[in-house]
């Protein structure tokens, strides 16, 4: 048995998610392989490197890789699953994207978002915005994964000293190109590796409303997320969204501003160690997973709860 | 350009699911059920394209059991031209609805085919980028924004860090996220004409799609219920609990 798990980072650094796929990893077998895929990620691979349990880091470089094309990146993973009994990933955009595409052309079938490893060919995952949990075996020889990132602990960044071997890029398919990105500049922690974070929906109101959110979580330095009323009503961007089909998070901390909790939303969040909700509708649904809840107009709360702190 | 559209037959969204006391699956007798939200918004997608002129025909495509004629009836009240039900009673798995929907993107020389991005039963993620994969063509997965020009498509996508647009050349695989469109609702008379569109029946053996497991479903259990909290009455109380009893601030 031998794993290939697909690094995420953000061309600099190693994402936390990715050591908490690691440990699901760890979780299979001791044979692990690391994949370091961009355009110019040395010291991604160097970092990855450091990390507990890594036998081998495999970096691949060059234009193909830039903008994480799933066309391409698909290609450079095909490239060495020949070696692999299990290729894994966080699940993120870039490995959403990638994944399914590698399944297909392994025809093998995919394991999206597994929260629990049973066996090497056993895994848990939840279905129907979480408000179901399956236990599912693959048949096939690789297994496909993406990993829910919040439902395992981050392994050790360091005590790894593995080699880091180079690994071709693919040449560009020619059938999809990169033309630009609007990424949100944020000084903020990442919505998913935050351990603390200040949440908004539609009672928020507007997007310059957010600014008392945003005042709390720098207090508590805190990210800042939102229901998809918020993003749909322009007031946040969309990779605020936190939920079902949005960002999965579990901080210690979640505080949910102006928030009904409807299902969809609730499936990204009711895994928080604890949850803060403050509504003017005492009957809101988000009390029932709350652990502290507070019924209020948001307006005097926030100012105050921010002023205290 | 035709354009082939995907339409699953799932849960309504706001109907919470029960999980069979055997643990076998999930209960859905007598459940609503209603067309996934983001195929929902594919077949707005590929209307709108129709109406601008672009699309010369939208054929709307489901997987699933004899009951998703009723999503199909929906999707042409909706605008969609005519319907390909591929029928089993057995749940498909992601890649073979995507081995369904390449032989039929093949037999229907579809340019374009828009998928949703994932079904809110199953949550997979998966379709539209394997049906890219078997076909070798490009991928717009999570999409908010599709724009078709000649020869290719724009599509600007919902990632992680924001947004991204992506070109890619035509044939092209989309998926649909949440901001893509608003989808609009079925008026009456479309209704009923929609009952006289063309509705296809075909199987898997039929269009040559060979059915493996790939992934079997052993048990299904109903989540770790979260215990109920309290309610504080003040922001003090608040704070004073989140310090001393929650210990996380
Ligand atoms: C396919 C699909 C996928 C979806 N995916 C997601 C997802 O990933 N994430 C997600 O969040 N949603 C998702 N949704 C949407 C979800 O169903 C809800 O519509 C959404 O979560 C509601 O957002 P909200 O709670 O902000 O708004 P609302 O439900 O409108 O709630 C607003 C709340 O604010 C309270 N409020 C108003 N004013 C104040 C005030 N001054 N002070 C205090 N409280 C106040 C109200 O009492 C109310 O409870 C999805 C829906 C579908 C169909």
């Amino acid at each position: 048995m031998a794993t290939l798990l697909i690094a995420e980072h953000n061309g600099t650094e190693l994402a936390p998610a990715t050591l908490s796929a690691l440990t699901a990893a760890q979780q299979i077998g001791s044979d692990i392989t690391v994949l370091v895929a961009g355009a110019n990620v040395k010291a991604v691979a160097d970092a990855a490197a450091q990390c507990s349990g890594v036998g081998k880091v495999l970096l691949a470089e060059g234009d193909s890789l830039a903008y994480d094309l799933a066309e391409n990146l698909s290609e450079l993973i095909l490239s060495v699953a020949g070696e692999y009994s299990h290729i894994m990933a966080p699940s993120n955009s870039v490995s959403k994207d990638a994944m399914p595409r590698v399944a297909a052309l392994l025809d093998v079938g995919q394991l999206s978002d597994i929260t629990a490893i049973l066996s090497d060919a056993q895994f848990q995952r939840p279905i129907y915005a979480g408000n179901a949990i399956a236990t599912v075996t693959s048949n096939d020889a690789v297994k496909v994964i993406t990993v829910r990132a919040a439902a395992f602990d981050k392994a050790a960044a360091t005590g790894g000293s593995a080699a880091v071997e180079t690994l071709a890029a693919p040449a560009d398919s020619g059938l999809s190109s990169w033309v630009n990105d609007e990424l949100t500049q944020s000084e903020r922690p990442e919505l998913t590796a935050a351990e603390r974070i200040v949440s908004g929906g539609r009672g928020v109101g507007s997007g310059e409303n957010f600014a008392l959110l945003e005042a709390l979580a720098d207090k508590l330095g805190a990210a800042v997320g939102a229901s998809r009323a918020a993003v749909d009503s322009g007031f946040v961007p969309n990779d605020m969204q936190v939920g079902q089909t949005g960002k999965i998070v579990a901080p210690s901390l979640y505080m949910a501003f102006g928030i009904s909790g409807a299902i969809q939303h609730l499936a990204g969040m009711k895994d928080s160690k604890v949850i803060v909700a403050v509504n003017k509708d005492e009957e809101a649904p988000i009390f029932q997973v709350a652990d502290y809840g507070l019924v209020g107009d948001l307006f005097d709360v926030l100012p105050e709860l921010t002023e205290k702190l | 350009m035709k354009v082939l559209v995907g339409v699953k037959r799932v849960i309504d969204y706001n109907v919470k699911v029960r999980v069979k006391s055997d643990n076998t699956d999930v209960d859905l007798s007598n459940t609503k059920m209603a067309i996934n939200p983001f195929c929902e918004i594919a077949v707005e997608e590929a209307i709108r394209l129709k109406e601008a002129g672009i699309a010369t025909e939208v054929i709307a495509v489901s997987v699933g059991s004899s009951a998703s004629q009723e999503q199909l009836r929906t999707a042409m009240a909706l605008g969609a031209d005519r319907a390909i039900l591929v029928e089993t009673e057995d749940t498909a798995e992601p890649l073979t609805v995507a081995k369904t929907f390449a032989k039929l993107m093949a037999d229907e020389g579809a340019e374009l085919v828009i998928l949703g991005k994932q079904s809110i039963d199953s949550d997979n993620n998966q379709v539209g980028q394997m049906l890219a994969a078997l076909t070798k063509r490009p991928q717009g997965t999570f999409a908010s924004n599709v724009s078709v020009e000649a020869g290719h498509v724009a599509v600007t996508r919902e990632i992680d860090g924001g947004l991204r647009t992506v070109k890619l050349a035509l044939p092209a695989i989309v998926t649909t996220d949440l901001r893509l469109n608003e989808p609009r609702f079925a008026k009456l008379p479309d209704i009923m004409k929609a009952k006289r569109k063309p509705l296809e029946t075909k199987t898997f053996a039929d269009l040559g799609v060979e059915v493996k497991q790939h992934i079997q479903l052993d048990k299904v259990e109903a989540p770790a219920a979260r215990q109920g909290g309290v309610k504080v009455g003040s922001v003090d109380e608040l704070i004073q609990k989140l310090k001393d009893e929650a210990k996380v601030i």
